[in-house]
């Protein structure tokens, strides 16, 4: 198991004055999975996945990130993982290829822009503005900056939230790529059902705490175990079959 | 995965944050409305009046003598107009108005002397100031003339007119130049770096391995760049299209240019601790025009602080343009170079020590 694990975060703690906001956390994250980290608004979700991209002090605990203590070797640790924040801009008045020329460099290695953009589907916006994109293209372009210096292990944060229903499956179908090509990807979500679809394992924090980490589908199983049943059967389609059904699978960028 | 494995540039990567702002100010109206647009339009507005239409306007006393050597000088003074037509009981309204630049009276006393006369008025300072050097050189011209003196009347008379040929755009580009530095170091440096904190953009660059250090360095860097460009452009302008004194030639310039790059990063500073203290981009003009409004008008952008009332004079000496457009007029329109204005770039300097102390201490990240 130790060889497979390429995140340990033991005893995380952050308190922001007198808040609690992570209260002693501990999991780990296996090479090559997508691991979710799910749990309400301010939860402490946010605030783990900082720490661990090196943008934010902890209070006390350990995070090693492929071998590197986030103490130590934050530069090393930068080099290897790829960062989306949520909600965040990019440099004002530039075009999708300049932002890529920008984070190259900051990077300090080679990319062609264009097969960047081709990745996720972006090439014929790339002489836009980053504010000019629709919400699904944000997202996407917000992914190719993580990809730019090819890491080992990618960080999205709520990569979803405020996607209409088309752009979430595409963008869903763009984290399998990413990960079928090995990358570790470790993201946050408050959406359940693409927690169950997307992530391999997930952790459910509350209040600072980590409560349950387990597959989607061992969790499903304990709690019927436990004899839960909902209190309505489920129907054969939902709602959002319906309107996928109606309003087609294409994705509404334009 | 290569690229680990090479040692990591911290000056590549700030050299492409160099380039991303530069070509974000470029494509930014307001920069080069403010860096270039301002200051071109003063230059080309005072230009013309120094050109063409530049005139003084001077009522003669009634009582005055006119059969003189004097007058006659200034009456073939192209750009003097006299008058001896003007009603005593307007003149006074005349000068306060500033329709009216002067008035002389020139009177022969009992030793068969000439005794000029002169009254300016404040509300026409630089015609007044440029009347009066007129009036002096002439002076000085008869005085020395009379005197008996062994100088050749011709090679004076050169001397005194290569000295005295300072013209309005030789006050005011110095000036706009200076105010341009300014407001590029204040206004540029507040503005982008509220909107890459609101926008996480800063964020974004911490989750890469250049250093904080860096990015200010790359980002100061891009506005230097641009405001030398600026600067190569009104100087241009200046010397191209309105005859603006460059005593040196390139040397000059070179001097003028050295001289801007001190006084930006000096100015810069303030643009740090604006960014620091403006909670968002709206509280920006505020907290910068309280910065650079009372250096634009007291500083001697427009006018010669001499012209201000006494008790205003010490505030306009405290500031740091203040010395910036002198030493720039000293270089450009004396010939001094920048060892010669080591007073006027000490002041400066002493500003950027007490100004760089307050940005570390205000300077937000986040």
């Amino acid at each position: 198991m130790v060889n497979n694990t390429i995140i340990q975060v033991k005893n995380l703690v952050k308190n922001y004055d007198k808040l609690e906001a992570v209260k002693g956390i501990s999991f780990d994250v296996h090479k090559g999975e997508i691991f979710g980290l799910l749990g309400p608004n301010g939860a402490g979700k946010t605030t783990t996945l900082e720490i661990m991209e090196t943008l934010r002090e902890k209070t006390s605990g350990e995070v090693i990130i492929d071998g590197f203590s986030i103490d130590k070797d934050q530069n090393e640790i930068k080099k290897i993982i790829g960062v989306q924040l949520q909600a965040a801009g990019y440099y004002p008045n530039l075009n999708l290829v300049e932002l890529i020329e920008l984070f190259s460099g900051l990077y300090n290695v080679e990319t062609n822009p264009m097969e960047m953009l081709k990745l996720v589907d972006l090439e014929e916006k790339a002489k836009a503005k980053f504010k000019e994109l629709s919400g699904g293209q944000k997202q996407r372009f917000s992914i190719c900056t993580t990809l730019i210096n090819d890491p080992k292990i990618v960080f999205l944060d709520e990569p979803t939230t405020g996607l209409d229903p088309q752009a979430r499956r595409n963008l869903w179908e763009l984290i399998k790529i990413i990960k079928a090509k090995g990358t570790t990807i470790m993201l946050t979500t408050h959406y359940m059902d693409e927690a169950e679809i997307l992530c391999d394992r997930v952790g459910i924090i509350d209040n600072g705490n980590i409560v349950t980490i387990d597959t989607p589908d061992n969790l499903i199983d304990d709690l019927i175990k436990t004899g839960f049943e909902r209190p309505k059967l489920l129907k054969l389609a939902s709602l959002e079959d319906v309107f996928l059904n109606l309003t087609g699978k294409e994705i509404r960028d334009e | 995965m290569l690229s680990n494995l090479k040692t990591y540039s911290q000056l590549k990567a700030m050299l492409a944050i160099t380039k991303a702002s530069l070509h974000s100010i470029v494509r930014n109206p307001s920069a080069v409305v403010f860096n270039l647009v301002f200051p071109l339009i003063f230059i080309i507005v005072f230009g013309f009046i120094s050109g063409g239409g530049f005139r003084i306007d001077v009522a003669v006393d009634k009582n005055s003598d006119k059969e003189n050597a004097i007058y006659k000088s200034l009456e073939s003074n192209k750009s003097i107009k006299l008058n001896s037509n003007i009603p005593e009981e307007e003149i006074h309204s005349e000068l306060e108005k500033g329709r009216l630049d002067a008035v002389i009276n020139i009177q022969k006393n009992e030793n068969g002397n000439l005794v000029v006369n002169l009254k300016s008025t404040k509300a026409s300072p630089e015609r007044g100031n440029i009347f009066k050097m007129m009036i002096n050189e002439i002076v000085n011209k008869q005085n020395l003339a009379f005197s008996k003196s062994d100088i050749p009347v011709t090679e004076i008379k050169e001397e005194v007119v290569e000295g005295r040929k300072y013209k309005t755009i030789d006050f005011i580009l110095p000036g706009q130049l200076g105010f341009s530095l300014l407001s590029a170091g204040v206004f540029g440096t507040a503005f982008i770096f509220i909107s890459l904190r609101q926008t996480l953009v800063i964020k974004r660059f911490f989750a890469t391995p250049i250093n904080k250090s860096f990015i200010l360095i790359g980002e100061s860097l891009s506005r230097l760049i641009f405001s030398m460009f600026s600067a190569v452009i009104i100087i241009l302008i200046g010397n191209l299209f309105f005859g603006f004194t460059l005593v040196n030639g390139i040397v000059t310039f070179i001097n003028m240019m050295i001289l801007s790059v001190i006084a930006l990063t000096v100015f810069l500073g303030f643009g740090f601790v604006v960014s620091g203290i403006a909670k968002n981009e709206n509280a920006v003009p505020p907290i910068a025009n309280l910065i650079t409004l009372p250096q634009f008008l007291l500083a001697g952008t427009f006018f010669p602080i001499s012209n201000f009332p006494e008790w205003l004079q010490p505030v306009s000496r405290a500031l740091p343009l203040t010395y910036l457009n002198e030493a720039m007029r000293k270089i450009s329109f004396e010939g001094a170079n920048i060892f010669d204005v080591w007073y006027e770039i000490l002041i400066l300097l002493i500003w950027g020590v007490i100004i760089y102390s307050i940005a570390v201490k205000v300077f937000k990240w986040e």
